[in-house]
């Protein structure tokens, strides 16, 4: 099962046109590997993370002024996934103070200050209107520019972050994680170090974050502006984690797709409708209209469904597995 | 910068101070009842704003009528949301609870922008712009009618909690399964809370479009009422009146003498510090209660 959907992955360049690829796949990827990042911290450890955007900024510029310096991409990218897991363990420093209702306010207002310097420190983001170009990937010299080889670069990070998520929940680490989120006090009563774990848990995901800021600059926006990561950003990302399903893999790429391809869907189904009912709608409702919905949406998953897409989707595996003798429960 | 202009710049920021104060009022109110922390509060006040003009505008009342009508609609969204989107989730964890807030926020926003738009429009209360001097000091008329409004709104508050159905509302804030086994009806508590807090944001966002004219930055607010709100500390409304002072004051200097240095727009940054620096040192703020967490 996951080494056919890896395969169709990979052959993905060949049956797919490129404006498939490099607008929804793409991006779908390297999403995924970003709500991955967030899921670990939210999902896992259970400590809240408003501040998820401006980790990912903070990759993202520091990978691309490091490749202007001439840096190679790979080492930049990494350079890019430690600077932001130093920068974002400040996070965790807040996290070890207070939890709950506070740490989501903290984060979110390190969010605004995260925002502010990035964007009126000229030395970071070039002015307060600048757009910065990012350089050509080079792999090993060779300068990746066609979409077939952004999209691989974007496969293989994602391919890495899930595999490393797979297998954390059989680690100590992982289940160190658990035990945190469940009640710190508990945890720490059972000779789990809170602390330490907590600190671990939030530079783990800032590096995935990072690093994930870098390359979806590196292979989507080939630009960063400090917008690409504001606060609404951030709760985009957590909007993915949420609707995709706390703390589940598969559901942070149904999360993913959803988050990313629904104002398209929406867009696309409300001109529909106007042609097929004969309304108008004005430009301005047509532009918020999607967002409306999308806010609709986190209230309605969390109302209907709280575990999320990741739920549902387990929910029908499930009732297919032992189809059509779904009175042999487990 | 001399004396006078930091004075006038404190007290200018005292004024605004207290009309933050309103917005974390809302914040307080529900927090109090049932330890929601609503980020919602900001859009809910930019809805009222644009329920204000729409009630003016396109049914023609006269200013003051479309408020009152306003604040009857408000109530009953308040209602609405709490049945709707809260009463489920009580006992979820505080994710669930802060994520359906936030949806809440991006849903009312949008919702509003869509109904009526992005432009802003101008709401005149019928305040003069003539000068108002103060000794010396020069004070923006708007901003002292809209404190002398939060300042009345904190007396009726005082009043309210000391009524009847403030008593049951104290009830529920202390302990509401307490509350419950002694046969207070937690849930109508709860709403009602919902509800006075969409009233108090039609009336910040009233005051608050008179100032900045009705569009989408109205919900910009929430930032500032959550700084004041955990400044006070969340469960006092006597310390959010006190805290917006202390923010209008802070921000009001630290603005006028950071943004010639930094090149302006220091506002947010000074919010977003004493935000963490709250929460960093006093989490429970100057006034909140300080709970004690049990295994």
């Amino acid at each position: 099962m996951i080494g056919s959907l890896l395969l169709l992955a990979l052959a993905a360049p060949l049956y797919m046109n490129t404006l498939y690829l490099s607008s929804y796949l793409l991006p779908w990827l390297v999403w995924t590997a970003g709500a991955l990042g967030l899921n670990l911290i939210l999902g896992w450890a259970g400590q809240f993370h408003l501040g998820y955007a401006a980790v990912m900024g903070i990759g993202a510029y520091a990978a691309v002024h490091a490749s202007r310096a001439g840096i190679p991409w790979e080492i930049a990218i990494v350079l890019a996934g430690i600077t932001a897991a130093v920068i974002g363990s400040v996070f965790a420093f807040a996290a070890l103070r207070v939890k709950g209702l506070y740490l989501a306010l903290s984060t979110l207002a390190l969010q605004f200050v995260m925002d502010w310097t990035i964007s009126h420190v000229p030395a970071i983001s070039g002015g307060t209107q600048a757009t910065l170009q990012a350089p050509d990937i080079r792999l090993l010299g060779w300068a990746v520019t066609s979409d077939a080889g952004l999209y691989y670069v974007a496969l293989v990070w994602c391919v890495l972050v899930t595999s490393f998520m797979l297998n954390l929940r059989r680690t100590a680490l992982g289940r160190a994680l658990v035990a945190v989120r469940e009640k710190d006090y508990a945890a720490a009563v059972i000779g789990v170090n809170s602390f330490y774990f907590k600190l671990v848990a939030f530079a783990t995901s800032s590096f995935i974050g990072g690093v994930t800021g870098a390359i979806l600059v590196g292979t989507f926006y080939h630009a960063v502006t400090p917008e690409q990561f504001s606060v609404d950003v951030s709760i985009q990302a957590l909007a993915m984690v949420i609707v995709g399903g706390l703390g589940s893999i598969i559901g942070s790429y149904f999360g993913a797709a959803f988050i990313l391809l629904m104002p398209g869907v929406m867009n696309s189904f409300i001109s529909w409708a106007a042609t097929k009912f004969g309304f108008s709608l004005g430009i301005e409702t047509l532009a918020h209209l999607p967002q409306a919905f999308y806010g609709a949406l986190i209230i309605g998953f969390l109302l209907i469904e709280p575990l999320g897409l990741g739920k549902i989707y387990n929910n029908i595996r499930d009732y297919l597995l032992v189809w059509p003798f779904g009175y042999t429960k487990k | 910068m001399d004396a006078i202009s930091l004075m006038e710049s404190a007290a200018n920021g005292a004024l605004i101070g207290l009309m933050y104060s309103l917005v974390a009022m809302g914040i307080v109110l529900i927090y109090k009842s049932s330890s929601v922390p609503n980020l919602a509060q900001g859009s809910m006040t930019m809805l009222a704003a644009y329920v204000v003009l729409a009630f003016a505008n396109s049914a023609g009342a006269p200013i003051w009528a479309a408020i009152s009508l306003a604040i009857i609609t408000m109530f009953i969204i308040g209602l609405a949301i709490e049945r709707v989107a809260l009463r489920r989730l009580a006992g979820r964890p505080i994710i669930m609870i802060l994520m359906m807030t936030l949806g809440l926020e991006i849903f009312l926003r949008a919702g509003s922008m869509t109904i009526w738009g992005g432009t802003t429009r101008p709401m005149n209360l019928g305040i003069s712009d003539a000068p108002l001097f103060l000794g010396p000091l020069l004070i923006n008329r708007a901003y002292a009618f809209g404190a002398v409004v939060t300042i009345a709104m904190f007396g009726f508050f005082v009043m309210f909690f000391r009524s009847r159905m403030g008593v049951v509302l104290r009830a529920i804030s202390d302990d509401y399964t307490a509350a419950w086994s002694v046969g207070i009806s937690v849930e109508r508590g709860v709403a009602l809370s919902w509800a006075m807090s969409a009233v108090v944001a039609t009336i910040a966002g009233v005051l608050w479009s008179s100032v900045q004219g009705v569009d989408q930055s109205l919900a910009q607010l929430l930032l500032k009422g959550v700084t004041v709100a955990v400044l006070g500390g969340l469960d006092s409304i006597g310390g959010a009146l006190l805290a917006g002072v202390l923010l209008g004051v802070v921000e009001g200097i630290a603005s006028s003498v950071l943004d010639p240095l930094l090149g302006g727009a220091s506002r947010d940054l000074v919010d977003a510090a004493m935000l963490i620096l709250t929460i960093l040192i006093r989490p429970h703020g100057l006034f909140g209660r300080h709970d004690i967490e049990r295994v």
